[in-house]
């Protein structure tokens, strides 16, 4: 599971490329474009470097906070199936906090600074994280259309030039599909099941149809996307794309159920382009800034699992052990 | 903390200090090998933090065997993994060149069926 990480207009413009060695830089791009990967041990811009690190780190913590909505649940699953589904999925997205936290420390951030840096708020997550599931229908709605979305997301990322983000992409795109699957399967099963059920689904629905619009980020007239970075593939797609290709797997899967969106401005357009109502980015600013329902749950819950564990990796760490970084 | 989360109801989150995470205490980083089948080789799959082989091999185990077949893992320290730095990577540059360790480069066909054909005149 994962949030989207696009640039702002301030970030672009910090894109300063004079002080980098022409004829490196030159290689660099040149091997990029030759549809090559560039591995830890290379040369590459000190921009690369930097704006895959936040990438990377930050789809690693949306990993790991993106377990505590659906983690709620665990105990409360209504069936067996359901819960050993539900475990195995949870699980999963840890194991994926822990590939990409792998992959970003190769750019040379280590892991202890990065959960810091979680902590104290210098890097973020995904901003739909910062709603709460309230029933088990939010379930399977994040496991259905917030993992759809991730996946989207992801599958376009695993296109990217850098080695050890795209690997670990593979994996986690692999693994996302059962995600992507049950979810599905949990939401079929409250959509044909009693009216209650359809009731608390719905509800589900309409309460995710604006996060999950906001998932992708703002839109491409306010979001720059510097051609350095279309260009060294770091990133590949638009904002818009990415949500326009969303819309167009996801809705027709929803509708078919004769279930709805919240917006009676979502249609699709002759030429493919979906259409929808403004979902009001002011609340999306809103809530990347520290004002969203769970922000400070998520935070909180962190900072304990860090405390309560504390004594366990002092026990097991060495004050003497040097960090390696992972080399792949 | 009013939570929707039993769990977290539980935890009672006002008794932790600031949860600063301590940045100059390291867990050691292992190098992954995982190995599908009897009979193939193991393949480098990533790395795992870990204080000794034991837990390394558990970390491994859940983050690399989660699907599909697993016959045995390996973990190595990555300190102990040496390798060519990637810039002399034109060192093997022109090994595709070198047709002559090639089987395929070896064809006597033609010069066998002219031979033939020399003899039955």
């Amino acid at each position: 599971m994962y949030g989207n990480t696009s640039l702002t207009e301030e970030e672009a413009k910090r894109l300063n490329l004079t002080e980098e060695d022409p004829i490196k830089l030159a290689e660099f791009e040149d091997r990029i474009t030759r549809g090559e990967k560039i591995e830890p041990g290379d040369w590459m811009p000190k921009e690369y470097r930097k704006q895959l690190l936040r990438m990377i780190e930050q789809h690693a913590h949306s990993e790991i906070v993106g377990a505590l909505p659906e983690g709620t649940w665990i105990t409360r699953a209504p069936n067996f199936r359901r819960k050993l589904a539900l475990i195995a999925k949870v699980q999963d997205e840890i194991g994926h906090g822990q590939l990409l936290y792998s992959a970003a420390e190769t750019l040379g951030k280590t892991r202890e600074q990065m959960l810091e840096d979680l902590l104290n708020g210098k890097s973020k997550y995904s901003n739909v994280f910062n709603y709460p599931a309230l029933t088990w229908a939010d379930v399977a709605v994040i496991g259905f259309l917030v993992d759809g979305a991730a996946i989207v997301n992801q599958v376009i990322n695993s296109k990217g030039s850098y080695g050890p983000y795209c690997r670990a992409l593979e994996r986690i795109c692999y693994e996302e599909s059962f995600h992507l699957k049950q979810g599905h399967d949990n939401v079929v099963y409250l959509a044909t099941g009693t009216k209650h059920q359809r009731a608390i689904l719905q509800d589900a629905i309409n309460r995710w149809y604006r996060p999950l619009l906001h998932f992708f980020g703002p839109p491409d007239r306010n979001s720059q996307h510097s051609e350095k970075l279309m260009k060294w593939k770091v990133k590949l797609a638009s904002n818009d794309d990415m949500r326009n290709q969303f819309l167009d797997q996801y809705v027709p899967k929803i509708w078919e159920l004769d279930l709805t969106f919240p917006d009676p401005n979502l249609k699709k357009n002759d030429d493919g382009i979906w259409e929808f109502s403004d979902p009001d980015w002011d609340e999306f600013k809103r809530v990347i800034n520290g004002g969203g329902p769970c922000n400070a749950e998520r935070l909180e819950v962190r900072k304990y699992a860090e405390e309560a564990g504390r004594w366990v990796r002092n026990a097991l760490m060495s004050k003497n052990e040097k960090y390696v970084m992972p080399m792949a | 903390m009013s939570s929707l989360d039993p769990r977290i109801k539980r935890l009672d989150l006002k008794k932790t200090e600031e949860g600063e995470v301590h940045t100059n205490t390291h867990l050691i980083t292992w190098e992954v090998f995982h190995q599908e089948k009897r009979g193939k080789q193991p393949m480098h799959v990533g790395a795992v933090h870990a204080s000794n082989p034991e837990m390394a091999l558990l970390m491994a185990k859940e983050t690399f065997g989660r699907r599909g077949k697993t016959t045995n893992l390996w973990v190595v320290k990555s300190s102990d993994v040496y390798t060519f730095p990637t810039e002399d990577e034109d060192m093997f540059e022109t090994t595709p060149e070198k047709m002559f360790r090639d089987p395929a480069y070896y064809k006597v066909r033609d010069r066998i069926e002219k031979f033939q054909n020399k003899q039955k005149v």
